[in-house]
């Protein structure tokens, strides 16, 4: 086995333990090695974040096509200032898992998004050499729930912060694979089709800007994750749907919608 | 580049060990409200909040007893945040009102701390989400020792003068509805600590000074306001 630091890295729970695992054929989570050296199939192991998570930065209205979707109902436009809050450890699901659907709601939507992970310490850093405090990316899905928002601290916790909302994975991809986080393209599929499609190219603040406005008050540590926003294309997802977040080169993201029923609400 | 040492090792440490996930409720005391009066119902608001106004507050905010807190020169100020900390015990999920503190550990004693916040309309992280901006007292005082964490006297010395008082009491959502309300849609675990929030009323405090909160039967929590290297 080669001792070189593997570019792509999952976590999974396997037969009563979790373990560091890496893909065996290329990017496909088919068949998975664990660090201890088992050969396991997808299906026998459960995803989860691909590492050790942090603090959960997320960015509304970070692309351009976003904002203009969404312009019927702001009040404001791209402001100079990012928007910015604060996610917790309970949204976090990983690949492959289930995120409940609340009944009656009109409008829950999927977003993908490129999720940057940091890996040195961060405070008071320029854009300049702000990259070389990023570790890697993954894949995020980060659901909303629409009918749920109000106009204060907006978006609103309930919306953006229930539990199994924030889906992470497959893999914990090393910048050292990335050349260019901003030439990459993101999509999402509803029941295999596509319903979403991006590229990074649209960010409205870009990777280096985030972490100097986010460094200038917080002290980024490793582990801490960026959720860099959402191109245009949400549309509303159901019990029973799977919902796919494909950003080229970092990952396929696959999540399950269920209903009340499996929560027994 | 570091959390301050003190910080660091509490978390872990007995008689709870705190989680690290610390979410505060902003707009609690249904003055802050009133004071905005038509306000709330016209744009951007539209509506007064049916729900509870809730922040995170990420582990960089984390401060000890006795921490120095750096703060920008301009403002060169922080608004004060004298409050109560509720420290789950057990996991709850959509916990009833007249169950939810079944779920409560105990109680320490926060300074809920922030640059002035102009609006509520958006998330203010820039505000908020300051390194140190959210000291936690050393001991949580367990539940059974706290008769009505809803009815506590809270005192805010600065440099060792009474300069404010207040309650626990008065919330929109007391201790046990808030732990209901938010067990609705977030999972609370043992650790995870819920604040209250804070007074309409809650002072500002400068660089330079020293702020020390009180609540009776909880404890005392001790900081110093200093300037952040320019």
């Amino acid at each position: 086995m080669s001792n070189a630091r593997p570019l792509r890295t999952a976590r999974v729970a396997y037969s009563g333990a979790v373990h560091t695992a890496t893909p065996v054929d290329g990017d496909s989570t088919a068949r998975l090695r664990l660090a201890d050296g088992r050969l396991v199939a997808e299906a026998d192991v459960v995803w989860l974040p691909p590492f050790d998570v942090g603090s959960i930065i997320a960015l509304g209205l970070n692309y351009a096509d976003h904002v203009k979707e969404l312009a019927k109902e702001l009040t404001v436009t791209t402001q100079d200032e990012p928007l910015v809050f604060l996610k917790g450890p309970n949204s976090l699901v990983g690949h492959q898992g289930a995120t409940r659907r609340p009944a009656g709601v009109a409008f829950m939507h999927y977003e993908c998004e490129l999720a940057v992970v940091i890996g040195r310490p961060a405070k008071a850093v320029k854009a300049a050499d702000a990259m070389a405090h990023v570790a890697g990316y993954t894949v995020c899905n980060d659901y909303a729930v629409r009918d749920y928002l109000e106009n204060w601290y907006r978006p609103n916790l309930r919306v953006k912060n229930r539990d199994g909302g924030t889906v992470l994975g497959p893999w914990f991809v090393d910048a050292a694979a990335v050349p260019d986080p901003h030439a990459l393209q993101l999509r999402t599929l509803v029941n295999g089709q596509v319903t979403q499609r991006g590229t990074t190219a649209n960010m409205v603040n870009r990777i280096p800007a985030l972490i100097e406005y986010l460094s200038s008050f917080m002290t980024l540590q490793p582990g801490d994750v960026i959720l860099t926003g959402t191109p245009d294309g949400v549309v509303n997802v159901n019990e029973g749907d799977a919902v796919v977040c494909e950003i080229d080169g970092i990952g396929r993201l696959v999540n399950h919608i269920v209903g009340d029923a499996t929560f027994h609400r | 580049m570091q959390l301050p040492s003190s910080s660091l090792h509490r978390i872990g440490v007995a008689p709870w060990r705190l989680s690290g996930v610390v979410c505060t409720a902003l707009l609690n005391d249904p003055r802050q409200l009133a004071a905005l009066g038509d306000a709330v119902h016209q744009a951007p608001h539209k509506a007064p909040p049916a729900h509870p106004v809730l922040a995170m507050r990420p582990r960089n905010t984390w401060a000890a007893d006795g921490d120095a807190i750096a703060v920008p020169a301009d403002p060169g100020l922080v608004r004060t945040g004298a409050g109560l900390g509720i420290v789950i015990g057990t996991a709850c999920s959509g916990v009833p009102v007249a169950r939810a503190l079944d779920h409560v550990a105990g109680y320490l004693v926060a300074n809920d701390l922030s640059l002035p916040i102009a609006s509520h309309y958006r998330p203010n992280a820039r505000l908020m989400a300051r390194d140190g901006f959210c000291p936690l007292g050393a001991t949580v005082v367990p539940a059974a020792g706290v008769a009505d964490p809803d009815a506590l006297a809270v005192r805010l010395l600065i440099d060792g003068r009474p300069s404010w008082q207040g309650s626990t009491g008065g919330r929109t959502r007391g201790v046990a509805r808030l732990v209901s309300d938010v067990s609705g849609f977030m999972t609370l675990m043992p650790g995870d600590v819920l604040l209250l929030g804070i007074d309409a009323d809650a002072p500002t405090a400068r660089i330079g000074q020293a702020m020390t909160v009180e609540i009776a039967g909880i404890g005392r929590l001790h900081n110093t306001l200093v300037a952040e290297a320019a």
